[in-house]
């Protein structure tokens, strides 16, 4: 674990000289699901930097109460991780499923498993290994806010692609 | 923590039994299935301390036998400022209209003394308008870090020689006991005494840990924790406070498991490409049965008390419901039918309920349904209710609410069946996912 926090932060570094390099801007969807850049313009950042696939590609996406099918705009998220993953084959990803508090305990660790193989399984179909991609899910353990309403709701509704590994596998 | 605790008869009656005790008709009765009842009205004065050191628990097992009677709402206690006789001595002739005149129906007396570590508790109860003695006197023997069980113990006779039904307040929970903000929630297991005394923590809070549920004997705990990173089944002994994981990791997650009647098996969910199936393992061999096979959710099983059945939440149908199929497997037919979406059955200990947790129009209810999905009666209403456990009689739930918005919490609360008596467990911090252990021996 601590290899890897060693390796973003050398990657961070380069980053810097990697500026005007805007190949990937391609990647359109980026704002839409992804966690606010906090102040870090997306230009800022190496294209081959986790920070870039977290907020420039977009490492989540969102799904409708109780359901686990991929939008156009989350299957647009995750052809930009396809595309990401596969120019960047050293990293191994977990997909975290999530759910909202709405719901019993349970039936939630069942559907954020459902949601994160949903987007395994896109994430495959656009050609990224199986074998790099692993699903766990937390129902509604973790969620990221807590407001007990739809604006919150929504955003806990999640599947996020988590980089880890690197080339440490 | 291992506690001797007898029970002796005392008196001349002994050679009678405790069963023909318990059977006894008096009419001092309250008939737990009916509609509003008037609790009936008891006392229980200090205990007579019978050795020096015996004062302090005299008086406190007293209050502990008040707490769980009135606890109930089906006794009210007549306050010691009202008494007009004090007990002096246990074998002194009781004075019943001091106690007719201040309309304690029921009286209970009691001796306690304390010889080392050990504590001798005798008891008896009065049917006071009937001027005669309730059953038959008895008498406890444990370690004085015991009292509480034994006066839980008393409580439990006195409880049941009224009711007709057998006691609940020895027994324990176990919980998830909750720190921290929502979005930072540190989780660790806890188990305590059914009233919330002597809480002890299970697992540190380094990585989250759900849903834990009692072996029918009470020595052994099923949990799901995320140490490995994944949801994997854990089987604790509570005495011994060993741990060993069940689940094979590899990329599986399991979860929800309950042990089934035999101690020996366990059912539980196994997703799967995310897809969530039920299965059982053998515990000794670790070989497991696939259960269902769909493309569904199948989850929160829960064993028939002579385990021929299991009880379960699926999909299926398009939302959460509840089915009940043979334990091997098979056939299952769906029992709700109601609006909204059913989740968390579990199978009441008389085996002729289930209890669940039901969603509809935003909001969240505990209720009881027949086997057969009949006579569905919703106990709770709340912002979010859920995973009902049963007490070992069958006739109290308990179960995790947890408060709306950013300082949401989670805390336990109990209620009868009936869908009286609705309160919360007192636990040190915020609590969820109680699961209750049998009666103690």
């Amino acid at each position: 674990m601590s290899g890897m926090k060693l390796a973003i932060a050398a990657v961070a570094v380069l980053g810097l000289a990697a500026c005007s390099n805007n190949r990937w801007d391609d990647a359109a969807n980026s704002g839409a699901g992804a966690g606010a850049g906090a102040g870090l313009g997306a230009g800022a950042l190496d294209p081959a930097s986790p920070a870039y696939f977290q907020q420039t590609i977009g490492d989540r996406v969102l799904f409708a109460v109780d359901q686990s099918t991929l939008s156009p705009e989350a299957q647009g998220i995750l052809q930009g991780q396809a595309r990401w993953l596969t120019q960047n084959a050293d990293y191994v990803v977990t997909i975290e499923g999530h759910a909202d508090e709405q719901g019993t305990r349970e039936y939630n660790l069942a559907l954020g498993a459902r949601r994160a193989n949903a987007a395994r399984e896109y994430l495959i179909s656009q050609g990224v290994a199986g074998h790099r991609l692993k699903v766990v899910s937390y129902g509604k353990e973790r969620p990221l806010e807590i407001c007990s309403n739809e604006a919150c709701y929504s955003k806990n509704r999640r599947a996020v692609t988590v980089l880890a590994g690197g080339l440490t596998g | 923590m291992r506690k001797f605790l007898a029970a002796l008869l005392i008196g001349a009656a002994a050679a009678a039994g405790a069963g023909a005790a318990m059977a006894q008709d008096g009419p001092l009765r309250i008939e737990i299935d009916q509609g509003v009842i008037e609790p009936l009205p008891y006392a229980v004065p200090d205990f007579v301390p019978e050795t020096p050191a015996a004062a302090e628990y005299a008086a406190q097992i007293a209050r502990v036998i008040a707490a769980d009677l009135s606890g109930t709402g089906l006794f009210r206690e007549v306050p010691a400022s009202a008494h007009i006789s004090k007990v002096t001595g246990f074998d002194n002739p009781v004075k019943y209209a001091d106690w007719k005149a201040v309309n304690a129906q029921a009286l209970i007396t009691g001796a306690v003394s304390v010889n080392g570590n050990q504590l001798t508790v005798r008891f008896r109860g009065h049917d006071v308008f009937a001027e005669k003695e309730l059953g038959t006197g008895l008498q406890f023997n444990g370690t004085t870090d015991g009292w509480r069980r034994m006066a839980h113990k008393v409580a439990d006779a006195v409880y049941s020689r009224i009711t007709g039904e057998s006691g609940y307040f020895d027994s324990r929970v176990v919980y998830v006991s909750e720190s921290g903000p929502k979005n930072d929630r540190r989780k660790r297991l806890a188990v305590m005494d059914y009233d919330g005394a002597n809480v002890q923590y299970l697992t540190n809070s380094a990585s989250i840990v759900l849903a834990p549920r009692f072996s029918p004997t009470g020595d052994r705990v099923l949990y799901t924790s995320y140490e490995s990173g994944f949801p994997q089944i854990h089987v604790l002994d509570v005495g011994q406070v060993q741990r060993k994981v069940l689940s094979s990791g590899d990329g599986t997650m399991s979860f929800a498991p309950r042990f089934a009647p035999d101690g020996r098996t366990i059912v539980y969910s196994q997703t799967q490409g995310g897809n969530t199936d039920l299965y059982t393992m053998d515990i000794s061999t670790g070989a497991k049965t696939r259960l269902t096979s769909a493309p569904s959710i199948e989850t929160a099983p829960s064993f028939s008390p002579d385990g021929s059945q299991i009880v379960f939440e699926s999909d299926r149908s398009g939302s959460q419901q509840l089915y009940v199929m043979p334990a091997g497997g098979g056939e299952a037919r769906r029992i709700s039918f109601g609006e909204g979406r059913y989740g968390t059955p579990v199978w009441s200990p008389r085996g002729d309920m289930i209890a669940f947790t039901k969603q509809n129009k935003g909001r969240f209810h505990i209720g009881v349904m027949r086997t057969d999905g009949g006579e569905e009666r919703l106990l709770t209403a709340s912002f979010l209710d859920e995973g009902p456990t049963w007490a070992p009689n069958g006739r109290v739930i308990m179960f995790t609410r947890e408060s709306q918005g950013s300082a949401g919490r989670a805390l336990l609360y109990s209620v009868d069946i009936t869908g009286r008596n609705l309160k919360p467990v007192k636990t040190p911090d915020g609590a969820s996912d109680p699961a209750w252990s049998p009666l103690q021996n």
